[in-house]
């Protein structure tokens, strides 16, 4: 599990580390069931204090993008309708950059563009 | 969750200095950075804890045992480092440890050893000729050696170099790993601190200002700077201390809300950092 923290941001480190992990699990690169490092093994990684990781994984249990057994440890849980949606939504945004890339290749307007996602949409 | 150090309502006197009400609870499975400025009484305070001082008045509690009745047992369970060379100086390690061992029931000889590679030190040289750094390596080894739940360290980074520091907060990092251990070490350099504390408690003038982990201080102090105008007698009270200079103040708060609401963004408010905290509670502690 890659997580770079800055020293310098003004992010709260404990907050860098849900939203990268989040970004792993939305981006499917962490999978429903992955086992997560424990907190003392990311804190003793990362060079951080154990309350710091612990209170990451406290706010990503909260947000209910994983789940914890006491003795066995940390991991992704199945994601709920909402997070499916933000999901597919990055997805869709991904495909559709790829579009507008491509669309201004060959010089195509946004109206032409739309023009035709409108009639596919339709169809 | 279980507290392995518990001081309840401790008051030391001297002559001219006293450690007065101190409440602590470390707690188990954390780091507890302890700071404070010179003379606070953080010495005094590790060295009652190790029974090297008894308290006039109150309770001390480690691992939820006294002194009077468990002393041996419970320091069986606690590895103390402290500044300065412990032992005698013309002695090497191999007879250092040939004393101490016997006096631990669970003293771990390969462990010893272990250690003694780790930290790349030489069993059969006096301590006298060791770096600052490898005496402190010493003690460190020997305080692991007999599986401590407990290390208490009483400024153990003073005086090393920064990359030693480094590989002392790894080694400590990783000690960590096994949630059942607790350390609790004084320190100056508080930057050690923002790297591996979980807990920081606060000494100033014999009094113990506050113990909170690091996100709550990060959430209760932090550093107002703004113009002069901005400041009467109403508008200071929610300050810990007011550093005036002709370009503008800037101002310690324990009360981020309070200052939210009376300058909003004519002020700027920044994060506090320990030694800011210190700082400005050195030029007196207003109770609010």
């Amino acid at each position: 599990m890659q997580i770079i923290i800055s020293n310098s941001s003004k992010e709260p480190i404990y907050e860098q580390i849900t939203n990268q992990v989040k970004s792993l699990i939305l981006a499917g690169e962490l999978q429903e069931g992955t086992a997560l490092p424990s907190m003392r093994n990311l804190a003793k990684d990362l060079q951080i204090s154990v309350i710091t990781t612990k209170r990451a994984y406290e706010e990503l249990e909260k947000a209910g993008f994983i789940y914890s057994i006491v003795g066995k440890g940390s991991f992704v849980a199945e994601q709920n309708l909402e997070v499916m949606r933000e999901k597919k939504l990055k997805v869709i945004e991904e495909q559709l950059s790829a579009v507008i890339t491509n669309s201004r290749e060959i010089g195509l307007s946004l109206d032409e563009l739309q023009q035709l996602m409108k009639i596919l949409y339709e169809e | 969750m279980e507290n392995v150090i518990e001081l309840k309502n401790v008051t030391k006197k001297f002559k001219d200095f006293s450690v007065k009400n101190i409440d602590l609870q470390v707690q188990q499975g954390f780091v507890t950075g302890f700071i404070g400025a010179n003379g606070a009484g953080k010495s005094t305070t590790i060295k009652m804890m190790m029974n090297l001082l008894k308290p006039d008045s109150g309770e001390i509690k480690l691992f939820g045992l006294d002194y009077k009745n468990h002393e041996k047992a419970i320091k069986e369970r606690i590895g103390f480092v402290y500044d300065g060379n412990v032992f005698f100086e013309g002695m090497n390690l191999k007879d250092i440890k040939r004393i101490v061992a016997p006096a631990y029931k669970h003293w771990d000889d390969t462990l010893f050893y272990q250690y003694v590679e780790q930290f790349e030190l030489p069993l059969n040289k006096a301590m006298k000729t060791f770096s600052k750094g490898m005496q402190m390596k010493a003690s460190l080894a020997i305080a692991l050696s007999h599986h401590a739940e407990l290390i208490i360290m009483d400024e153990p980074t003073a005086g090393l170099d920064p990359i030693f520091r480094r590989e002392l907060l790894a080694l400590l990092q990783e000690l960590m790993i096994e949630g059942n251990r607790t350390i609790f070490f004084s320190t100056h350099i508080t930057t050690d601190l923002d790297r591996i504390a979980d807990y920081i408690s606060f000494m100033q003038s014999g009094e113990l200002v506050f113990n909170q982990s690091i996100h709550d201080v990060a959430e209760n102090y932090a550093l107002v700077k703004g113009g002069l105008d901005l400041l009467d007698r109403d508008t200071e009270k929610a300050f810990v201390h007011v550093h005036r200079a002709s370009t503008g103040f800037e101002a310690l708060t324990d009360n981020i809300k309070a200052v939210q609401n009376t300058f909003g963004d004519s002020v700027v408010i920044e994060r506090a950092s320990l030694d800011d905290i210190m700082y400005y509670f050195k030029g007196g502690i207003h109770h609010v």
